[in-house]
């Protein structure tokens, strides 16, 4: 158990620590997500691929892993850096630990890191590719490899995570669905899909590469751009699909990448943030209600709000730094939020943007019906 | 939506005296609220009986009146005042009962007053249990599953729908009478037998058990725009079943997962809104069903708590200051993070650290004892670290109970171990720790103790580990590791069998050592302002930023314990205070969440840390002070004072020598003698044998005490041999110090206490106060008045006159407490400590000047001459009187005598401030919740001495319209000397007997005096009896009269109140508070 495992970045800072997921070496972006609780669905949340996820909360795996709270089939994060791994979890949904899981799924991830002195870096520097390895211990070397790593601007990680072929889900289903949403799948949760079934919709998940007649064949109701990971601006086909189902006026919700997307169909320009917004207590006021709701948050890229046109506007604004958190078209069925409704992790605050998003759908509907 | 202006003047409740159950966490948060209501602009009012606070300093809230919290009080108040709004929601139960009080007696609506944080029907929603439960069934939350039977025929369906245990509830009978456990159907069926006989209704309430499930609590803020947000989750170590005050507790949550979370947070969310809190913050308690994850709700507490103040030092939010601007009318996004500075108010606060809260009981005092659902420690330590482990280690070794860390309890077999094990108590810990290091494994101990075997595998970690240490080389790998699982180097001494300094020398030369990390709220996310540290071993900390000036270590006084409190922090904070107007930066060490000390502004930079010489030893290292203060803190700090001045860390003030030689015996009573001063005859014996003989020649009785003591502990009076060796033998026991200190016992002498403050030159008498009661009671549960009432001018010349030369011979520069004895006009010196004493800021209040603050500018270097008034320096005295009642925590300890006596059983105190003493202390009687009648029957029984003075009392009485009633003895007595009197039987003599005279309710007042060798257990029963019918009992006879002289008063006049502020204009001398260059 006292396998050494280090962490480079490719500003030369080397950490040592020990292995607790699979031996071997990854590389990706890091970032750092200050969310207590909940690391199991970030484990899962396949808006992680390609980096390396340093939690702020120093004790993980207290409930290992349970078999309701996974957000895709398999983990699709580079990597994990823990302060300390628990081997011993309780909690009576819990079926293995965090170590087991990591190993089965063949995760490298490194504990005993001082994870708070590396995510002040990370502030001060901003997101910093990253190499973990258990089987490199040499500094130069391995600050190298981090070094020699592509950047996440202009990847198109949404190609590697969506789904292959298109696919219903059916888990807390309602029997007779009042509606029908195609979701262009960029990585998607399934707390999206959950959120989907518990308001009454049915669910079909298409690939990232559908395109619009294709979508528009399954005659739905409303077509939902999911999360994923990375830069938007390489996924153009969608962007492309947008477009259209816009002009279709097809009723349109977009969150997090799919937020990102929305901005660029409708001529945005995105950019990236320093080091992103990754946990789960970001305030967000609603500019409609003046409410403010606690909001999970993973994005590393942003949507320029001043680059889009004025028939958009913003709905909603992070209270922390100011930025644009929301926004919807004047004219068009289409709105979006940068954030996670669906939370999972995190608080439940934001979920009645679902009813929003229903209640879009069926205002369509009826007024297609006259 | 901004603050309203249809308001201009707010009144704030304060919770009064420090009981069990509400810490000084309410100082906290009223001086935290009155600041953030003076910054919006508001006029502020406060009430609060309490002197030992920072909140009622003149210079917190505009108007202060320490006065009773009655509503009688409360309505001449807000006559006075007339405020547009009451703020009740900081002032913990207190202030939230007497709000109710004074609303449902229509004093609100009289002088139209609102209340502001939560309204009247909120409180009732959220205090009623029947209004809660419905409230809590109409939104669809799960309750413990409850039902009332009437007779005994369906019990086989209540127990299938309930299941096992049954806690069994009559109705409408006193103190729970008739209820109980059930275990199994049998069980059951008697128990409501006996309940249905036992209630007057005939009805039995049958609940679920929910002992034994894991315990929750959210801090949450709501504002008026219904916008929610939960500073932070705590879970408790111990399971449902032990209050919540006397469990360890972890934030934020360990073993939920995200959604098990998400859900409470949605329920909390769910309740604050039905209850309808709007303005501030309130705590919502769950219990989860380990085996299932079931969830119900237990209570709700719509105001700020002691977990509130928990919650806020946990993460650096301020909850109350918050609570404050959200009760006028701010919402959460409007207000900035006090911390970042940067980001907003509305935000969940993220740590990337652990805490634990680790509970003090008073064991000393009163052994000890299993736990349940009453509330009984009385004081909390918290720690943070960046695992559970190494705060836990932390937490218990900043207890100060005498373990240094996570350690086991006294060896015994594996039976009655696991036994300790299951069930709650104030050592069940230790009891932990020692079957895990006796092998039991994880499950059992989980299922005995209920404990989360999360918690258990992670202290099996720490068993572990040090078990491995036995024998193995102290490497520099070794050593980081055990520090990193919080280990201290006393920990490791005795496992490695080293000594501790030994440890601590290999463990610097090998540069294993803490880093700092800051608590900022938001993990690291963003940059924070606030310096506010704890220590951990990591490979780099937080960057400490350098500042010019003066640095000022404060060492604060550790979790509150009977004998050490709120006055020591108050002092500390002072302390901050003088250095702040001086320019100079205070760098505070503490490690108690309920205190002003540990609130993020209180000083420059706080460390949130244990105070032992290690820890201290490690920041004086990190920051490198100018000086260190340890006069302040009580016993704590000057503890570590000799070995840090030992370690060359410069001690600011009376240097720790001059310290020990006033507690060495054989250096002051020199001194005495060189001074001319007369203090009981004394000698230290070593032996029974030497005890025995000094006793003989001093004579009996004699006053006796092990050496090295605090608050009087194990402190007796003895009168004869045969009581003297039964002492030594005790002692012996008690403490690894052979040696006891045998005084003459000065009976019946008047007991005095002087606060002052020496520069070296000149000797400042801040205050002198004449004891009620009598040599012999401590002076910590003595009331005691100010100025003296009933002392000659001679005596107290020469008290003035003694203390001024004991201050210059000890080479005090800053504070000294002197205590006295005046016997037949001789004035003798009992003890001098030249430390700040528990009654320096009851002094400070009545007096007007901030003799704590004085005392610090003393030490920085000023003179006397230029910071006191020249009157006050002369000796003038305020033309009011102020009286300091003690504050006893005898209820909550079932088969404790409630007597008074050498050793500190009380908790806090209350002052009454008014012209003369008997109006003052009729004030501290009432404030203190003795009700002192005004008619009805006297029940007296007193000692032979107290005979002849008992004559004049009951006269008086008479007079006043009472009615006497005594045992035959004192009945006689009364008879022989014309005065009649009813007789009552005494215990044993047939019935009624007294006892049960006072359970009819037949008596309105005790005075009942036990003679001084062992309680009798008449005595004893009467006592008890009426402290549990709350029927006023006064133990001795020097209180007898004060009592009687406020009677008097009482029937006479009606009370007034005055704010310090006007008080003060009456003072012979000016009190502005702020530096005179």
């Amino acid at each position: 158990m006292n396998d050494k495992a280090w962490l480079a970045l490719e500003d030369g800072t080397v950490l040592e620590g020990r292995a607790c997921g699979a031996a071997g070496e990854t590389g990706g972006e890091s970032v750092f997500n200050t969310a207590m609780t909940g690391y199991q669905e970030i484990l899962t949340d396949p808006s992680y691929c390609g980096q390396i996820v340093t939690m702020t909360y120093p004790q993980i795996g207290n409930y290992g892993i349970t078999a309701a709270d996974h957000e895709s089939a398999r983990p699709r994060l580079a990597g994990l850096v823990v302060r300390e791994l628990c081997r011993h979890p309780s909690n009576h949904e819990s079926v293995e630990s965090v170590g087991d899981f990591l190993k089965k799924h063949g995760i490298v991830a490194v504990e005993d890191i001082d994870t708070r002195a590396l995510t002040l870096r990370l502030r001060e520097r901003g997101a910093l590719r990253g190499v973990i390895s258990t089987l490199d211990g040499d500094p130069k070397r391995l600050a190298a490899k981090a070094r020699a790593l592509p950047s996440m601007t202009g990847r198109n990680l949404a190609k590697v995570v969506t789904c292959e072929k298109p696919w219903e889900w059916t888990e807390g289903s309602q029997p007779k669905p009042a509606r029908r949403v195609v979701v262009m799948d960029f990585g998607v949760k399934y707390g999206i899909l959950r959120r989907l079934a518990a308001m009454g919709a049915a669910a079909t998940v298409v690939p990232a590469s559908t395109t619009a007649d294709d979508i528009l064949r399954l005659n739905p109701d409303g077509v939902l751009l999911s999360n994923g990971p990375g830069d938007p601006e390489p996924v153009a086909d969608a962007v492309e699909t947008i477009r259209r189902l816009l002009i279709e006026r097809v009723p349109l919700f977009g969150i997090c990448l799919g937020h990102q997307l929305l901005g660029l169909a409708l001529g945005g320009r995105t950019f990236k943030l320093k080091f992103g917004h990754h946990g789960s207590n970001h305030p967000v006021k609603d500019l409609a209600t003046g409410r403010v709701e606690i909001t999970a948050q993973n994005h590393g890229f942003c949507v320029d709000l001043d680059s889009l046109p004025k028939e958009v506007r913003t709905t909603h604004v992070n209270l922390n730094d100011g930025t644009s958190e929301g926004m919807a078209h004047a004219s068009l069925p289409a709105f979006s939020v940068q954030y996670h409704p669906e939370a999972c992790a995190g608080p439940h605050d934001s979920r009645y943007l679902f009813d929003r998003f229903a209640a879009l759908m069926d205002a369509r509907r009826a007024a297609a019906a006259r | 939506m901004p603050k309203r202006t249809d308001i201009r003047k707010i009144l704030v409740i304060g919770s009064g005296s420090i009981v069990i159950g509400q810490g000084c966490e309410f100082d906290y948060s009223g001086t935290q609220g009155l600041k953030a209501l003076r910054e919006e602009g508001y006029e502020t009012v406060l009430i609060n009986s309490n002197p030992a606070t920072i909140m009622t300093d003149p210079e917190i809230a505009d108007r202060t009146y320490i006065e009773p919290l009655t509503p009688a009080y409360l309505e001449k108040v807000i006559a006075a005042e007339r405020p547009q709004a009451v703020l009740p929601t900081l002032g913990g139960q207190t202030a939230l009962n007497l709000t109710v009080a004074a609303a449902e007696r229509g004093i609100l609506d009289k002088y139209g007053v609102e209340i502001l944080g939560a309204r009247l029907e909120v409180i009732r929603k959220a205090e009623d249990r029947q209004l809660f439960k419905a409230a809590m069934l109409k939104i669809g939350l799960d309750l413990p599953r409850s039902l009332v039977v009437t007779d005994e025929t369906d019990l086989k369906r209540a127990a299938q729908e309930l299941g096992f245990p049954i806690i069994v509830r009559a109705s409408f009978t006193l103190g729970g009478a008739g209820g109980g456990i059930a275990y199994h159907f049998d069980e059951l069926r008697s128990r409501v037998h006996t309940a249905l006989e036992m209630s007057p209704v005939k009805k039995v309430l049958l609940e679920e058990s929910i002992i034994g499930w894991k315990e929750y609590e959210l801090e949450v803020m709501r504002d008026r725009a219904d916008n929610f947000v939960v500073i932070c989750s705590i879970e408790n170590v111990d399971p449902m079943g032990v209050h919540t005050g006397d469990s360890v507790t972890v934030a934020p949550a360990q073993t939920l997962t995200d959604r098990q979370y998400q859900e409470m947070r949605d329920d909390a969310r769910r309740v604050v809104t039905e209850i309808g809190v709007e303005t501030g913050g309130c705590n919502i308690q769950f219990a989860v069903d380990p085996r299932t994850g079931r969830r119900v709700v237990i209570e709700i507490n719509p105001r700020v708590s002691r977990s509130s103040a928990l919650a806020s030092k946990a993460t650096g939010f301020p909850i109350a200051r918050i609570a404050a601007k959200l009760a006028v009318g701010y919402t959460l996004d409007e207000l900035p993070n006090d911390i970042t500075k940067a980001t907003p108010a509305s935000f969940e606060p993220a740590i990337d650290y652990v805490v634990v809260k680790a509970p003090r009981f008073a064991t000393e005092k009163f052994g000890e004892f299993p736990l349940d659902t009453a509330m009984k420690s009385v004081g909390e330590a918290m720690a943070v670290g960046r695992t559970f482990k190494e705060a836990l280690q932390k937490a218990l070794r900043g207890l100060e109970s005498g373990k240094k860390g996570f350690e086991g309890a006294e060896a015994v077999d594996e039976e009655s171990l696991l036994k300790s094990v299951g069930t709650p108590s104030s050592s069940r810990l230790y009891h932990v720790q020692s079957a895990l290091a006796r092998g039991i494994s994880v499950e059992r101990i989980a299922e005995v103790s209920r404990i989360d075997p999360w918690f258990l595998n992670q202290m099996r970690e720490l068993v572990d580990f040090e078990a491995g240490l036995k024998g193995a080389a102290l490497d520099a790998g070794l050593l980081r590791r055990a520090k990193r699982l919080g280990f201290s180097d006393a920990q490791i001494a005795r496992a490695t069998g080293r000594s501790e300094a030994a440890v601590r020398t290999r463990r610097r030369r090998l540069g294993v050592r803490p880093v700092y990390k800051l608590v900022d709220t938001c993990a690291g996310e963003f940059p924070s302002k606030t310096p506010y540290f704890y220590s951990t071993y990591e490979p780099s900390g937080d960057p400490i930023a350098s500042r010019p000036g003066r640095k000022i270590m404060i060492l604060g006084s550790g979790p509150n314990r009977i004998g050490q409190g709120i006055e020591f922090d108050y002092c500390c904070v002072q302390a901050a205070k003088a250095l702040r107007e001086m320019g100079a930066a205070s760098i505070m060490v503490n490690c108690n969440p309920e205190t002003v000390s540990t609130d993020f502004d209180s000083s420059d930079r706080l460390y949130f840390e244990p105070l032992t010489l290690e820890d201290v030893l490690e920041i004086v290292d990190a920051e490198r002070p100018d000086g260190v203060i340890v006069q302040f803190g009580g016993q704590t700090p000057l503890n570590l004072a000799l070995a840090l001045e030992k370690a060359g860390v410069p001690i600011l003030g009376t240097q720790p020598s001059a310290i020990d030689a006033a507690e060495d015996r054989r250096l002051f009573g020199a001194a005495l003698k060189k001074l001319g001063i007369l203090a009981p005859e004394s000698g230290i014996a070593r032996t029974p044998e030497a005890a025995l003989k000094i006793a003989r020649r001093i004579g009996y009785p004699v006053m006796v005490r092990p050496s090295y003591v605090l608050g009087g502990r194990m402190m007796e009076i003895v009168y004869d041999d045969a009581a003297l060796l039964d002492y030594a033998e005790r002692a012996r026991r008690a403490s690894l110090h052979p040696s006891i200190l045998i005084d003459r016992f000065l009976a019946d002498a008047a007991e005095l206490d002087v606060d002052a403050v020496c520069d070296g030159r000149d000797v400042w008498i801040a205050g002198v106060m004449e004891h009620i009661e009598e040599a012999g009671v401590h002076s910590g549960d003595s009331a005691c008045t100010l100025p003296p009432h009933s002392l000659p001018p001679a005596a107290l010349a020469q008290v003035r006159e003694h203390t001024r030369r004991l201050a210059l011979h000890l080479k005090v520069k800053g504070l000294i407490n002197v205590q006295y004895a005046i016997k037949d006009g001789a004035v003798y010196v009992l003890e001098a400590n030249p430390r700040a004493s528990r009654t320096v800021p009851f002094v400070s209040k009545a007096a007007g000047l901030p003799v704590a603050r004085i005392a610090t500018w003393v030490m920085m270097g000023k003179t006397l001459r230029k910071l006191v008034p020249s009157a006050a320096l002369k000796g003038a005295v305020p033309p009011y009187t102020a009286t300091k009642e003690a504050v006893l925590p005898f209820i909550k300890f079932p088969g404790v005598d409630p007597r008074l006596g050498p050793e500190m059983k009380s908790t806090g105190e209350v002052m009454g401030l008014d012209s003369d003493f008997p109006r003052s202390f009729a004030k501290s009687q009432e404030a203190a919740g003795l009700n002192l009648p005004s008619g009805g029957a006297v029940f007296v029984s007193v000692r032979d001495e107290d005979k002849p003075e008992i004559l004049h009392v009951a006269r008086s009485l008479r007079q006043m319209g009472f009615t006497l009633t005594a045992t035959r003895s004192t009945a006689e007595y009364l008879s022989r000397h014309g005065l009649s009197a009813q007789r009552v039987a005494k215990i044993g003599e047939g019935k009624p007997d007294v006892v049960d005279l006072l359970k009819q309710r037949g008596l309105s007042l005790v005075i009942n005096t036990p003679s001084g060798k062992r309680s009798r257990a008449d005595g004893y029963a009467i006592r008890r009896t009426a402290l549990e019918l709350d029927i006023p009992c006064i133990t001795n006879i020097r209180s007898v009269r004060a009592a009687v002289h406020a009677i008097a008063v009482i029937q006479g006049a009606e009370m007034s109140v005055t704010p310090l502020q006007d008080r003060y204009k009456d003072l012979p001398y000016p009190v502005d508070m702020s530096l005179k260059s």
